[in-house]
C-alpha cells in the first residue's frame, strides 16, 4: 500500500497516466472542455495597495500594484502545468491566490466546477496544497517532522488516531526519507531533505492539486535533480495535478505537459511544452528562450542580449501591450491596443497575447523607426 | 609581464571550528591567463568561495591560508600586509559580489561610489573622478548616466545595481576582476544582458576574470577555461567546452548529467547519490569515491592529485577513461 492510497476522497480513474492527451485536460483555457478543468482561475486579479491610499484618492490617482491582472487559466486533472516568468510577473501571487492563501480582488477560482468562496472550508483547503521555495524558512524549527505531521493529520482527520504514526512513516518512505526522520528537527536535515519533508507535509492531506513554487531554486544542482525526479514520480504514481512555478525553463521542459508564460501580471502565452519550446509565438517567450545560457554557446560572440532593458514597474504598466517597451517587433498599434490571449488557428491548445502571434511578423519596429528619427 | 596575470599555487585554507579543523581549500592550483576568463565551479561547500576570498585577502577571521602562494604578476599576495593589500585591491584586483544591494553603500549616491576608487587610488580630483564615473556608467549600459549619477542604490533595479557594481570594479582599470556568482540573483533576461556585458568588457579592455558559479551553462557563456572543485580540491581543469561536453571526472559528469539541459530532454535526470564529504575528516584516497559509480579499490587508498592529460587538460580521476565511455554511451542513446 502506498502512503497516499486511492481513498474515498480521491478520484479513481485514468488520472495516473497524465499527458497532454489525458482525458480531462482541456483543449485550451476559455474553451469549455467535456470533462472540465480541475482548477481554474477566471478573470483573477490581485492588487496590492501601495503607499498612502488617502493621498492617492485626494490626487485622483491609483496607487495599486497590479500583481495579477485578469488571468484566465485552467488546469486539467492529472496535468502538470508550468507557470513561468521573471520576478515581479505575478506568478507566485497567482499561486497563492489559487491555493487560497491570498484573497482575490476580482474574478473567481473554481475547483472541480464549483466556485470556491473567499474563505474556504477546511475540506476545500485540503484539496490544494503548496510546497514553497525555501525549505529553510517554510518548516517550523520547533517541531519534529513527526510532530508536524501528527498535528496536521489530527486537525484534518486524515486517518484514525491509531494510524497516525504508521501513515506518517508511509509518507516519509514515499518521499525517500527513512522513518528515523520522524523524531528529527528540520535543522538536522540538508536542504534537499527538508524539501522532501515539505513535500511529505503537502501530500499528507491527500491533495488533488500540488502547487510547487520554485521547489528547487534554493538547492544545489545535484540535489535539484533528485527533487525534480521525485515530483515527477509522485505526480505519475498518485495522479496528482501539479502546478509548477519556476523561472528555470530547462526544469519546466523536463517536467511539464503545458506551460503558461506570465509577464507583468498577465498570461501572455500558453501552449503544450514542446510546442512552446519549438515554436514560441509571443516575442517575449522567444526572448526568454533565447536568454537561457546553453552549454554549447557563448556570450563572447558579441551578440546583442535576447531582450534589452528592465521589465517596467508593475506600478506603471505600459499602455496597450505591456511588453511593447522591450519588444523587438512593436508597432504603433501596440501603444494603445492591448492584445487579448488569442487561440492559434493551427492548434486550439496554443494561445498567445500578441497582435502578430499568428499573423506575419512585421519587418520593422517602433524601435527602428525611433532610430531613424520621426517620419 | 608574464603570460598569466594570476597564479594560485598549492593553496591551503584551514578554518578552525569547534568540531575540528575544516580543510576548506586543500591544495588548489590554477592560473588565469591575461585577458581571459576562468570559471571556478562547484556546489556549496566545495571551497570555491573560500578560494576567491583568499585571493582577495578577505577570509573570515577564523580562516587562515596555511600554505601556498597567490601570485599576482609574480607578487605573492599571501605575504602582503593589509596596507599593501589595500593598494592592490581596486587598481589591480577588484571584485563583483552576488548581492549588489548589500555590497553597495545605501546612503551614498551611486555616482560618488563609482568615483571613490579613482579619487582614492588614482589621485583623481573630485571633478575628474566624477567624469570618469559618468564614462563608466555609460560603458556598462546604465541609461541616462547624468541623471542616475545622483540616484541612490535603492532607486535601481537588480540588473542596474549589478551594472553599478561592474562599473565600480572597473573604475581603477584592474588587471583582474573576481566575480562571485554575479548573476545568480538575477532574472534570466537580465542575466543574459550582464553576461554579455562581462564578456564584452573582457574582450575590449583585456581584463581577466575569475568567475565563481554553480551554474555550468553560465560558465560556458563567459569563460574560456573551467576549474571544477569538489571537497576543497580541484578535480578537473581545462578548456570550458572540452570539459563540459566531454568530462573526464565522474563528478563533472555528474554535474552535467544532473542539470536539466535545455538542449535535449532526458527521460530522467541522473542525480549524484550521497552527499558532499566532511571537510574535517575527508574520505581517504579520492574524495569523490564514496559517491562515485566507477569506484575501484585503488580509489579508496590512492591520493589523487590533478594529472595532466593530452591537450592541456587535467583530471584527478584515476579511471578517467570510464567517463569517456559513459559520455560515448550517453551520446549513443537517442
Amino acid at each position: 500500500m502506498t502512503a497516499v492510497p486511492a481513498g474515498p476522497d480521491r478520484p479513481a480513474g485514468p488520472a495516473a497516466s497524465p499527458g497532454p492527451e489525458a482525458p480531462g485536460v482541456p483543449g485550451a483555457p476559455g474553451v469549455p472542455g467535456t470533462a472540465g478543468p480541475l482548477l481554474a482561475a477566471r478573470g483573477v486579479s490581485v492588487f496590492f495597495p501601495v503607499g498612502s491610499q488617502l493621498v492617492a484618492r485626494l490626487r485622483h490617482e491609483e496607487r495599486l500594484l497590479r500583481a495579477v491582472d485578469g488571468v484566465n487559466l485552467e488546469i486539467g486533472r492529472g496535468e502538470t502545468l508550468a507557470l513561468v516568468g521573471e520576478s515581479g510577473s505575478g506568478k507566485s501571487t497567482l499561486a497563492l491566490a489559487l491555493a487560497g492563501l491570498r484573497p482575490v480582488d476580482h474574478g473567481e477560482i473554481q475547483f472541480d466546477g464549483r466556485v470556491l468562496p473567499a474563505s474556504r472550508s477546511r475540506a476545500d483547503r485540503r484539496r490544494i496544497q503548496m510546497v514553497f521555495q525555501d525549505p529553510y524558512s517554510s518548516l517550523n524549527p520547533r517541531l519534529t517532522v513527526g510532530g508536524m505531521l501528527r498535528e496536521l493529520l489530527r486537525v484534518h482527520h486524515v486517518v484514525p488516531r491509531t494510524e497516525v504514526d504508521s501513515y506518517s512513516e508511509e509518507l516519509l518512505s514515499l518521499v525517500g526519507l527513512d522513518t528515523g526522520a520522524l523524531s528529527a528537527y528540520p535543522r538536522q536535515f540538508s536542504g534537499g531533505q527538508r524539501q522532501r519533508v515539505a513535500i511529505a507535509r503537502a501530500l499528507a492531506l491527500r491533495p488533488d492539486v500540488l502547487i510547487a513554487d520554485e521547489p528547487v531554486s534554493a538547492l544545489d544542482v545535484s540535489v535539484q535533480a533528485t527533487i525534480l525526479n521525485l515530483l515527477r514520480d509522485l505526480q505519475g504514481d498518485l495522479g496528482l495535478t501539479l502546478l509548477l512555478i519556476s523561472h528555470n525553463l530547462a526544469v519546466v521542459r523536463h517536467l511539464c505537459d503545458r506551460v503558461a508564460v506570465m509577464y507583468l501580471g498577465r498570461i501572455i502565452e500558453v501552449a503544450p511544452t514542446e510546442q512552446l519550446f519549438s515554436a514560441p509565438r509571443h516575442p517575449y517567450t522567444r526572448g526568454l528562450l533565447a536568454a537561457i545560457p546553453r552549454l554549447t554557446e557563448s556570450a563572447r560572440d558579441g551578440g546583442a542580449p535576447a531582450i534589452a532593458g528592465d521589465p517596467p514597474s508593475p506600478l506603471r504598466i505600459p499602455s496597450g501591450c505591456r511588453f511593447r517597451t522591450r519588444c523587438p517587433i512593436a508597432q504603433p498599434r501596440c501603444e494603445h491596443d492591448d492584445p487579448a490571449l488569442a487561440i492559434s488557428p493551427d492548434d486550439p491548445r496554443h494561445l498567445a497575447a500578441c497582435h502578430f502571434a499568428f499573423a506575419p511578423v512585421p519587418a520593422t519596429s517602433i524601435a527602428d523607426r525611433d532610430k531613424e528619427g520621426p517620419p | 609581464m608574464s603570460e598569466n596575470v594570476l597564479e594560485v599555487r598549492d593553496l591551503h585554507v584551514r578554518i578552525a571550528s569547534r568540531r575540528g579543523t575544516v580543510r576548506a581549500v586543500d591544495g588548489v592550483s590554477f592560473e588565469v591567463p591575461r585577458g581571459e576568463a576562468v570559471g571556478l565551479v562547484g556546489e556549496s561547500g566545495s571551497g570555491k568561495s573560500m578560494t576567491l576570498r583568499a585571493i582577495l585577502g578577505v577570509l573570515p577571521p577564523e580562516a587562515k591560508v596555511t600554505s601556498g602562494q597567490i601570485l599576482l604578476d609574480g607578487v605573492d599576495l599571501v605575504t602582503l600586509g593589509s596596507a599593501e593589500l589595500n593598494r592592490i585591491r581596486g587598481p589591480r584586483l577588484s571584485m563583483i559580489f552576488q548581492e549588489p544591494m548589500s555590497a553597495l553603500n545605501p546612503v551614498m549616491r551611486v555616482g560618488r561610489q563609482i568615483a571613490e576608487g579613482p579619487q582614492v587610488h588614482l589621485g583623481h580630483s573630485r571633478a575628474r573622478a566624477a567624469e570618469r564615473a559618468l564614462e563608466l556608467m555609460h560603458r556598462v549600459g546604465i541609461p541616462d548616466p547624468e541623471r542616475r549619477f545622483r540616484a541612490y542604490p535603492h532607486e535601481f533595479s537588480g540588473g542596474m545595481r549589478q551594472r553599478v557594481m561592474i562599473a565600480i570594479a572597473l573604475s581603477c582599470d584592474p588587471e583582474i576582476i573576481l566575480c562571485d556568482e554575479p548573476t545568480t540573483a538575477l532574472d534570466v533576461t537580465i542575466q543574459d544582458q550582464i553576461l554579455r556585458l562581462l564578456a564584452q568588457l573582457c574582450r575590449e579592455s583585456g581584463v581577466s576574470l575569475v568567475f565563481v558559479t554553480h551554474d555550468l551553462p553560465v560558465v560556458a557563456q563567459v569563460c574560456q577555461h573551467i576549474a571544477v572543485m569538489y571537497g576543497g580540491q580541484l578535480v578537473e581543469r581545462g578548456d570550458v567546452r572540452e570539459v563540459l561536453l566531454d568530462p573526464r571526472h565522474p563528478y563533472t559528469l555528474g554535474l552535467v548529467r544532473s542539470a536539466p539541459d535545455f538542449e535535449y530532454v532526458r527521460e530522467s535526470l541522473v542525480p549524484i547519490p550521497g552527499s558532499p564529504p566532511s571537510l574535517i575528516t575527508p574520505p581517504a584516497g579520492c574524495r569523490f569515491h564514496p559517491r562515485c559509480a566507477f569506484v575501484e579499490e585503488d580509489c579508496r587508498v590512492t591520493e589523487t592529485p590533478l594529472r595532466l592529460l593530452p591537450g592541456g587538460r587535467a583530471t584527478a580521476c584515476l579511471h578517467h577513461e570510464r567517463c569517456r565511455e559513459a559520455v560515448a554511451a550517453d551520446r549513443a542513446r537517442p
